[in-house]
């Protein structure tokens, strides 16, 4: 029963560390169209900025929740002044510019900061189940993914915001002429995902360690989680994140940590051979 | 298009004469330069050459077929380590050329045919792509046991495989080619792909892949089958790939790095900053970044990734059609009465 409890957490902290990496880019994706190849940098950048604020002097909590995503949120606005405005429509292009991004970013951070591995270690200790232990911050990484989650979906469907960012997302021609400006919800949005990106990057440097090349370890993963989810950016990331990051947890249980991930891998592109149009394709398609 | 040549047939006779003026620049270089260079220059020569061949099959792949491939170096990759292991296997190494090419040939078939018989769009053949790079570099890297080993040749994990043999004259195992050797086989390969690649785009399965690639649509309508061509090109263009990762493999040796991101990025990159659409704009932009990463790579304080970044999104965002186009479309400008 103990071992069933943590091999749960487990499962479920697996579950929940792919949906928050993957959520920032879920968010420009389904709103604006856009693949987003420097966002792995941007997890990156939401962990320097909140280590940086710890060094500060700056409250963990604060650095981490308020610091990171205000940081990264500012970056997004600017580079979707400077990049992605101009590129509007061409995915292809986008995609490659914000690859150069990526690229870009890496090389500046490893000349300011070097190559080196910093981090700060998980609060909130372990807690103990029956004969095992599982780390505290695990379990609040879960509630805080959660509450992400909910609050996302509680701005895009209750508030007046929410309904012209849906508006615009399902037909942004319509939305414009019906006096939206477009342009500005676009770049709300993208900074959106930026901010998210960066809390996101921040929750998990506890975990990950942080390093200039952390983002790509993390951008494949959420870049298929995002895909396989499909059209609806949050049902579709949320059981993407379920079936991956599960499969992933009882491939590392089953095997070695190596080939879990080579399992999930492999099942995301049988499933996009399957349902091409991604999870939300088929199912769940009227919801958000 | 209007002022290219009255006819077909001229046109072919263009296609031949490029071709063969390929070949020609190919054998002059082979010839001259290692009379030239140092031996440390001519390594890096080849390594250069091996790129430009890698350069050139995406440049087939996404410039003609319209097929952003973000996993080209999971082929390349493929070429090298089956070279390698077979090489380490087999007698004779001339044996495993064929090996080389073939293994990523129907790599590039069997994920080709998941993709575009499950008529995957645009974007999300570049995720499978990437994703197909990333589990095979996840894989070869964690191959480092003994228990990893294909007949005599241990994969080494990370290490990749430093002992690696080089080729030998076909038919006589005792004489390994020398580098100088290798540079001469390296650069008539490319020129021998140059020649290729000029030939099948002049084909008529060529032009029906640059028809599929302006009009999908309209070219199924007109009753031909997309998927088998899009095939079609994208095995050519694992095939060459897997040439190119032999070629590597014969110069440095093959380690779990040709199948990474950076690699599948670069390849992106200069055929992007070459120019998409072209030949002989890949080529030149493997070379010069090439050179240019060299040469950042030299200086302390500055991080090549930042210069490579920096250089693709100028180029997305300035040049968006490449230097050959951009290059050419001025001198032509300078040039109205131009001679052809």
């Amino acid at each position: 029963m103990d071992l069933a409890i943590a091999t749960g957490i487990q499962a479920l902290t697996g579950i929940a560390t792919l949906l928050l990496i993957s959520l920032g880019l879920a968010i420009v994706f389904g709103m604006m169209r856009v693949i987003n190849l420097a966002h792995g940098e941007f997890l990156m950048l939401g962990a320097y900025s909140a280590i940086l604020a710890v060094q500060a002097g700056v409250n963990l909590w604060i650095a981490m929740l308020v610091v990171a995503p205000l940081c990264v949120g500012l970056l997004g606005v600017v580079v979707e002044r400077l990049v992605i405005r101009r590129l509007y429509g061409r995915m292809v292009d986008t995609m490659l510019a914000t690859w150069g991004l990526s690229l870009a970013l890496i090389g500046a951070v490893t000349m300011i900061f070097g190559n080196t591995v910093s981090g700060f270690s998980a609060p909130l200790g372990s807690v103990r189940i029956g004969a095992y232990s599982t780390s505290g911050y695990g379990l609040f990484l879960i509630g805080a993914t959660v509450l992400l989650l909910l609050a996302v979906w509680a701005v895009l469907r209750f508030t007046p915001a929410g309904l012209i960012a849906r508006g615009t997302m399902q037909n942004a021609g319509m939305a414009a002429a019906l006096g939206v400006p477009t342009e500005r919800v676009y770049a709300l949005s993208f900074a959106a995902g930026a901010a998210v990106s960066g809390l996101a990057g921040a929750l998990m440097a506890p975990f990950s360690g942080v390093l200039p090349t952390m983002g790509t370890a993390y951008i494949a993963k959420s870049f298929i989680t995002v895909i396989t989810g499909g059209a609806a950016m949050l049902a579709g990331t949320a059981s993407a994140s379920v079936l991956l990051g599960g499969v992933n947890t009882l491939g590392t249980f089953a095997t070695t940590p190596v080939l879990g991930e080579v399992l999930m891998l492999a099942v995301a592109i049988l499933l996009l051979r399957l349902l091409p149009q991604g999870i939300t394709g088929r199912f769940f398609r009227r919801a958000l | 298009m209007p002022g290219e040549g009255p006819g077909r047939a001229s046109a072919n006779g263009r296609a031949a004469f490029e071709a063969a003026l390929g070949l020609l620049a190919a054998g002059i270089a082979a010839w001259w330069l290692p009379q030239m260079l140092e031996l440390f220059s001519i390594i890096n020569a080849t390594v250069y050459t091996a790129m430009a061949v890698l350069a050139l099959s995406l440049a087939l792949v996404w410039g003609f077929g319209g097929i952003l491939c973000f996993g080209q170096a999971a082929f390349f990759g493929l070429g090298g380590y089956a070279y390698a292991v077979a090489a380490l296997n087999l007698p004779d190494t001339t044996y495993a050329v064929p090996i080389a090419i073939l293994v990523p040939s129907l790599a590039a078939a069997a994920l080709g045919y998941v993709m575009f018989f499950g008529r995957i769009s645009d974007v999300y053949m570049g995720v499978i792509t990437l994703t197909v790079t990333l589990i095979l570099f996840n894989f070869v890297n964690s191959t480092a046991g003994e228990e990893w080993r294909i007949g005599a040749a241990p994969l080494g994990g990370f290490n990749g495989i430093p002992t690696t043999p080089p080729l030998n004259l076909p038919g006589d195992p005792g004489t390994p080619l020398a580098p100088e050797q290798i540079f001469v086989l390296a650069v008539l390969c490319l020129g021998l792909c140059y020649a290729l690649c000029k030939l099948v785009l002049r084909s008529r399965f060529g032009r029906v892949v640059v028809a599929i690639r302006e009009n999908e649509l309209r070219a199924a309508l007109l009753g031909y089958d997309v998927r088998l061509y899009k095939l079609g090109i994208f095995t050519i263009g694992g095939a060459m790939a897997g040439l190119a990762g032999l070629l590597f493999a014969n110069c440095v040796f093959v380690s779990p790095t040709m199948f990474s991101l950076a690699y599948s990025g670069q390849i992106i990159i200069w055929v992007m900053v070459g120019g998409i659409g072209t030949l002989l704009g890949p080529v030149i932009g493997a070379m010069l970044l090439q050179a240019l990463t060299a040469w950042v790579g030299t200086l302390p304080e500055i991080n090549p990734n930042l210069i490579l970044g920096l250089v693709l999104l100028v180029a997305v965002l300035a040049i968006p059609r490449g230097l050959q186009p951009t290059v050419a479309g001025w001198l032509r400008r300078r040039l109205p009465e131009d001679a052809a």
